[in-house]
């Protein structure tokens, strides 16, 4: 396996393996909870706080839990951070955004990036490179359904951050093209995102044609 | 519990709110077991078989023990969960010694309906969505209609998984621009498909 400086096991999950666009895992959120910028804020804070706790606490313990049962602990170990994102997210948000975020608050705990992680990185990792490893991946996963929900309501619904971006002194009006904001248009989006990275990374990755 | 009720939850399981075209839920096994009319129709019966079975024990967790005790909020995606993973073990090893042609045939899919976020999906609808809330019902007329939801969503599933290997045998011949091949161009394909069931849209 290759050795990575710390700060390389942050990066990789920012950019070379982002969940979303390069690993294609975690999708089911990324199109779900994407309808405007501030869900996919929250979405992001949440899987964010789950995935650094769970791999940290996974990497503590991985001498502790026998190879055996090693997935229903990591379920359980999951299972109880995503209650308390769910306790406070129930007390501290507002109505709506709970409402949005529906059942993909407590979905997070099906979500394949956590477990991946756990048992990919933090069950053979140390602490701090488990640690790194999830705030990057999170960061990632943030970043990516961020971009997704920014395309979508900007020309979903006309608004960034639920203001309008075309001020209504002006004369003119965007009128919103709402089908993104539908079902249909999360797959659109996403699809042509990927479709963009995979050209983006031929781009970078290929060798300079004379 | 009457007939018309269980159609209304039919339709709308399987068509208005699909839960792969609508409800973007089970996405995974859905980009990645659809190569082959096989084997989605596999993963397809597979996790319908799982998403009857998680609904019923769900339902009566959450109505015998989860609401009685008042513990909802603090353990019912944890206990959801566990029970999800070990009816699926439960499915596994019962198929192998009983059922040795059938699990031949799903044998390979069941270790993956785990994290398949359709099942435990379905597990919390039924015991949250407002619009059809089973949670006012008698126990009994509850427990009917989470698990007849369950099979519909699963059905439903398994429609859209049966739709999109289709879509993807004829793309696999077809001329895509080499950036879209694979994931992308399976997404947009699936953008359109949602346009169709849009307009099964307000039909319940």
């Amino acid at each position: 396996m290759e050795e990575r400086t710390l700060w390389g096991e942050f990066g990789k999950g920012v950019f070379a393996q982002n969940a979303v666009f390069v690993l294609a895992v975690g999708l089911c959120p990324a199109l779900a909870v994407t309808t405007g910028v501030k869900n996919a804020v929250a979405m992001g804070v949440a899987v964010i706080f789950v995935l650094v706790c769970a791999n940290t606490l996974v990497a503590l313990l991985r001498k502790l839990i026998p190879q055996e049962v090693r997935i229903p602990c990591f379920i359980v170990i999951i299972g109880s951070f995503v209650t308390m994102v769910e306790i406070v997210f129930k007390g501290k948000l507002p109505p709506e955004i709970n409402a949005s975020l529906g059942i993909f608050l407590p979905l997070i705990v099906v979500n394949c990036i956590i477990l991946y992680r756990a048992e990919s990185f933090a069950y053979k990792q140390g602490v701090l490179r488990s640690l790194l490893d999830a705030l990057g991946i999170g960061v990632g996963f943030m970043l990516a359904i961020c971009l997704v929900a920014g395309v979508r309501e900007i020309l979903g619904s006309g608004t960034i951050w639920d203001y309008p971006w075309v001020p209504i002194s002006w004369p003119v009006r965007y009128v919103p093209a709402s089908i993104l904001i539908q079902a249909p248009g999360a797959f659109l989006v996403l699809g042509l995102l990927l479709g963009f990275f995979n050209w983006l990374r031929g781009r970078l990755l290929a060798p300079r044609k004379a | 519990m009457d007939v018309g009720q269980l159609l209304t939850i039919a339709v709308s399981a399987i068509l208005v709110s699909n839960f792969v075209l609508a409800r973007f839920l089970g996405l995974c096994p859905f980009i990645g077991v659809t190569q082959k009319t096989e084997n989605a129709l596999g993963m397809g019966a597979a996790v319908t078989f799982v998403m009857f079975l998680a609904s019923f024990a769900t339902f009566l967790l959450y109505r015998l023990v989860l609401l009685r005790y008042d513990l909802v909020l603090a353990l019912k995606t944890p206990m959801f969960i566990l029970v999800i993973a070990s009816l699926v073990q439960l499915v596994e090893l019962f198929m192998r010694a009983k059922l040795p042609a059938l699990y031949q045939a799903l044998g390979i899919y069941l270790p993956l309906i785990t994290t398949n976020c359709a099942v435990m999906g379905v597990a919390l609808l039924n015991t949250t969505d407002a619009p059809l809330a089973f949670r006012g019902m008698s126990i009994g007329a509850g427990l009917v209609a989470a698990s007849w939801r369950g099979i519909c969503a699963g059905l439903g599933f398994t429609l859209a998984m049966l739709l999109m290997s289709g879509v993807r045998e004829r793309l696999a011949r077809a001329d895509v621009p080499p950036a879209l091949r694979g994931v992308p161009i399976a997404f947009i394909c699936t953008g359109l498909m949602a346009m169709a069931f849009l307009g099964f849209a307000g039909m319940v």
